[in-house]
């Protein structure tokens, strides 16, 4: 859930990158980071950081999680808050590094990481209280929150408080918004049909609100819906809105 | 009772009916928007959950105690009980009971218990005709199907289907596909079939040790007609049924038909207290209660798992499950589908039968959001992964545990923690694979039959954060 008390403006904080954007979308990394600098927040990226372990975890193998969740708790040692741009790493590290750590030696380390982890968009709005100046072209943009950020986190309208200071973004509202796209992590991969019909309906309801961007604060739901818009648009010569992390959405449109 | 293998088969062929999918989305939208309606108030919500969860843990935590009291004040009031290990022994009871009174047919309200024992089957082996007088039992019976839905069992069919259904078994009847006109047959075929049944049968709701009260939600009269006209009345129930005490109802009766159907209350209410009195005029002679068993201790004595027990049975889980929409109910091969299918059958029925339902969930957490009860459903279909997986098999009462844990997957996993729990490794697995990114193929298995392939980048974002100055301690 979202913090109740926001702490005050802090001078420094870590970012936790998280895998996927380390590979596969760096440039959200990026631009969360210089969002971030922007702020005049002094930002530590612990080069040693690598997954929060989530993929384990949710597969079942928690001795394997624990592992590379234990590692990441060493890695940021520092009493400050950590930001994630990604609302499902927030969540594994916030509400589930409590339960896999729960009786092991360093439990007091894991919970007190989970009480310092922020998703960005939370910490952009409730710590930072961003204004942004919208320096782009008049766009309508749809906007898909990551189940993760919506019901483990409790951060949903956040993406939205920030694109509303945008003056030149309208927000396209598709049907079935609050529903899951199908990603899901090894869902996806576990049951592709499911997953598959689920993304099929996703994109027919974001494609419906004529909006030409996409945006998310997770990489993952990305991953899934843009890569069926992609599919789509080369086998059924279907439009394809272009997505973004929010993150990077933000940046291009707010830095001079 | 579903083979292992049939579910990915079943999912494969609900998927592809596309009529049959688009019924049930309508069907599960206008119950989605009648609970939502229900609830204007998300705080006044919230509380009302908390309320409920608090007086369903709090019969939990005092099941054995609850119990007893419970039996001693039935008996009291003139109910005899029955205690039932499994299925099995909750088929003898009734069997026994229906023999002691030479009674060849019975006349059945909706209840998922029965259904969980396979009643009617097991009764109709033994030449006793077991009707269903649920208006959807009633539909589904006549079809040869089984429930798709706790609530509404024949949600799967149109009014076409039922139309079509009706007049190939009552012939005598013109053929309608007025709602109301079929549900006036289904009446009169079933009024008579009251008068004439020797026994009754009925679920339960919620059970109050208190008072030894029976309580029975229900929306067509049949449940009440079920209990009172023939002279003997069966109920069978789980053994988590039980709350504490008279005033855990109003609360309990507040959320349900409201999460379940999006009613304020059901038409119907029904607080059964024993058989008939001697000043009374109407209702059974006998009254008895079957409480089964069948794994329920077994999910009670975990305390992670016990949450599972907390269920009433709205069926809102189900009703908001993006998964259970596109499948439909049928395909999970089960007695109770959706997501609390998918946490209580494997526990019931063991993880060699049903573990391969905790896969079918993205983890979404929309059953968790609407659960009045407040069941973690995502953290429990996450600790039943962890079961089916897990070396430790001794730490959980699960049935089957470990047996899903594949040596090359664990191989797998153990070789990725490896790798993410050791930066060197990690950071230059990360960049040999940017390096070699023109070497991913295009086609990815399953994931590129409907998306296109990822691309790595061209740099980690541990090379660009670096290269850009970026503190790193």
């Amino acid at each position: 859930m979202s913090q109740t008390t926001n702490p005050p403006k802090p001078d420094t904080i870590y970012f936790f990158g998280t895998c996927l954007i380390d590979l596969i979308y760096p440039k959200a990394g990026v631009s969360a980071v210089q969002l971030l600098q922007r702020e005049r927040v002094k930002v530590i990226y612990p080069q040693a950081q690598t997954c929060c372990g989530q993929p384990a975890w949710n597969s079942g193998y928690r001795d394997e999680a624990r592992q590379v969740a234990r590692a990441q708790i060493k890695f940021f040692p520092k009493n400050i808050p950590i930001v994630i741009p990604s609302g499902s790493c927030a969540g594994m590290m916030k509400t589930h590094y409590p339960e896999l750590f729960k009786g092991e030696a360093d439990e007091v380390e894991a919970l007190n990481l989970a009480n310092r982890v922020y998703e960005l968009t939370e910490f952009l709005v409730d710590v930072l209280k961003v204004q942004l100046q919208d320096l782009g072209e008049a766009v309508e943009v749809a906007v898909h929150t990551s189940c993760s950020a919506r019901r483990e986190m409790g951060v949903a309208d956040k993406i939205e408080q920030l694109l509303g200071q945008l003056s030149n973004v309208d927000v396209k509202e598709q049907a079935y918004k609050t529903e899951c796209c199908g990603f899901g992590g090894t869902f996806a991969i576990k049951e592709p049909e499911i997953s598959a019909a689920m993304v099929a309906d996703k994109t027919l309801h974001i494609r419906a609100t004529g909006a030409t961007q996409l945006v998310s604060q997770d990489c993952g739901c990305l991953m899934n819906i843009s890569g069926a818009f992609a599919y789509q648009a080369q086998h059924e010569g279907k439009a394809a809105p272009k997505a973004q992390h929010i993150a990077e959405f933000l940046w291009e449109r707010t830095h001079g | 009772m579903a083979k292992p293998t049939e579910f990915r088969i079943d999912v494969e062929k609900a998927l592809g009916k596309t009529e049959v999918r688009a019924h049930f989305r309508k069907a599960m939208d206008t119950l989605m928007t009648n609970r939502r309606n229900q609830f204007p108030d998300d705080a006044a919500l919230q509380a009302l959950r908390t309320q409920a969860q608090a007086i369903r843990a709090n019969a939990l935590s005092k099941l054995p105690e609850l119990l007893e009291q419970l039996e001693t004040n039935l008996t009291k009031n003139g109910v005899q009980v029955h205690w039932a290990e499994t299925t099995d022994e909750a088929n003898q009871i009734v069997l026994g009971i229906m023999q002691k009174h030479h009674a060849q047919s019975i006349i059945k309200g909706k209840s998922m218990v029965s259904e969980e024992m396979g009643l009617n089957h097991f009764l109709e082996e033994r030449g006793i005709e077991a009707l269903e007088s649920d208006l959807g039992e009633f539909i589904i019976q006549l079809d040869g199907e089984t429930p798709s839905h706790i609530i509404m069992p024949a949600i799967h069919k149109s009014k076409e289907q039922i139309s079509k259904l009706f007049h190939e078994k009552f012939p005598d009847i013109p053929y309608t596909d007025n709602v109301d006109e079929l549900t006036a047959s289904a009446r009169r075929i079933l009024r008579d079939k009251f008068y004439a049944a020797p026994v009754g049968l009925s679920g339960v709701n919620f059970a109050v040790a208190e008072t030894g009260t029976l309580c029975l939600v229900e929306n067509e009269g049949n449940g009440r007609m079920s209990t009172t006209i023939p002279p003997v009345h069966i109920a069978v129930t789980g053994i988590e049924k039980v709350v504490e005490k008279l005033s855990d109802i109003p609360p309990l009766l507040s959320i349900l038909p409201r999460s379940a159907t999006g009613q304020p209350i059901t038409t119907y209410f029904n607080m059964i207290s024993g058989p008939r009195k001697a000043d009374e005029k109407d209702g059974p002679t006998e009254v008895h209660l079957v409480l089964l068993d069948n794994g329920r201790s077994r999910i009670y004595s975990d305390p992670e798992l016990l949450a599972t027990l907390r269920c009433i049975r709205c069926g809102a889980c189900i009703n908001h499950c993006p998964v259970y929409v596109r499948i439909g109910g049928h395909s999970y091969g089960t007695v109770y589908p959706g997501p609390i299918g998918t946490i209580l059958e494997p526990q019931k029925e063991g993880l060699k039968v049903h573990g391969e339902l905790i896969q079918a969930s993205s983890l979404c957490g929309a059953c968790g959001e609407v659960c009045p009860v407040r069941i973690p459903i995502p953290n429990i279909i996450n600790r039943l992964r962890h079961d089916s997986v897990r070396k430790d098999t001794e730490n959980t009462p699960t049935q089957d545990a470990g047996t899903r844990r594949k040596p090359l997957e664990a191989a797998i996993w153990q070789a990725w923690s490896w790798s993410a729990s050791h930066p060197s490794l990690y950071n230059f697995g990360g960049k040999t694979a940017t390096q070699l990114r023109g070497l991913v193929p295009n086609n990815l298995g399953a994931w590129t039959k409907v998306r296109t392939a990822p691309k790595l980048a061209e740099q980690t974002l541990h090379q660009q954060l670096k290269a850009l100055g970026v503190d790193h301690e």
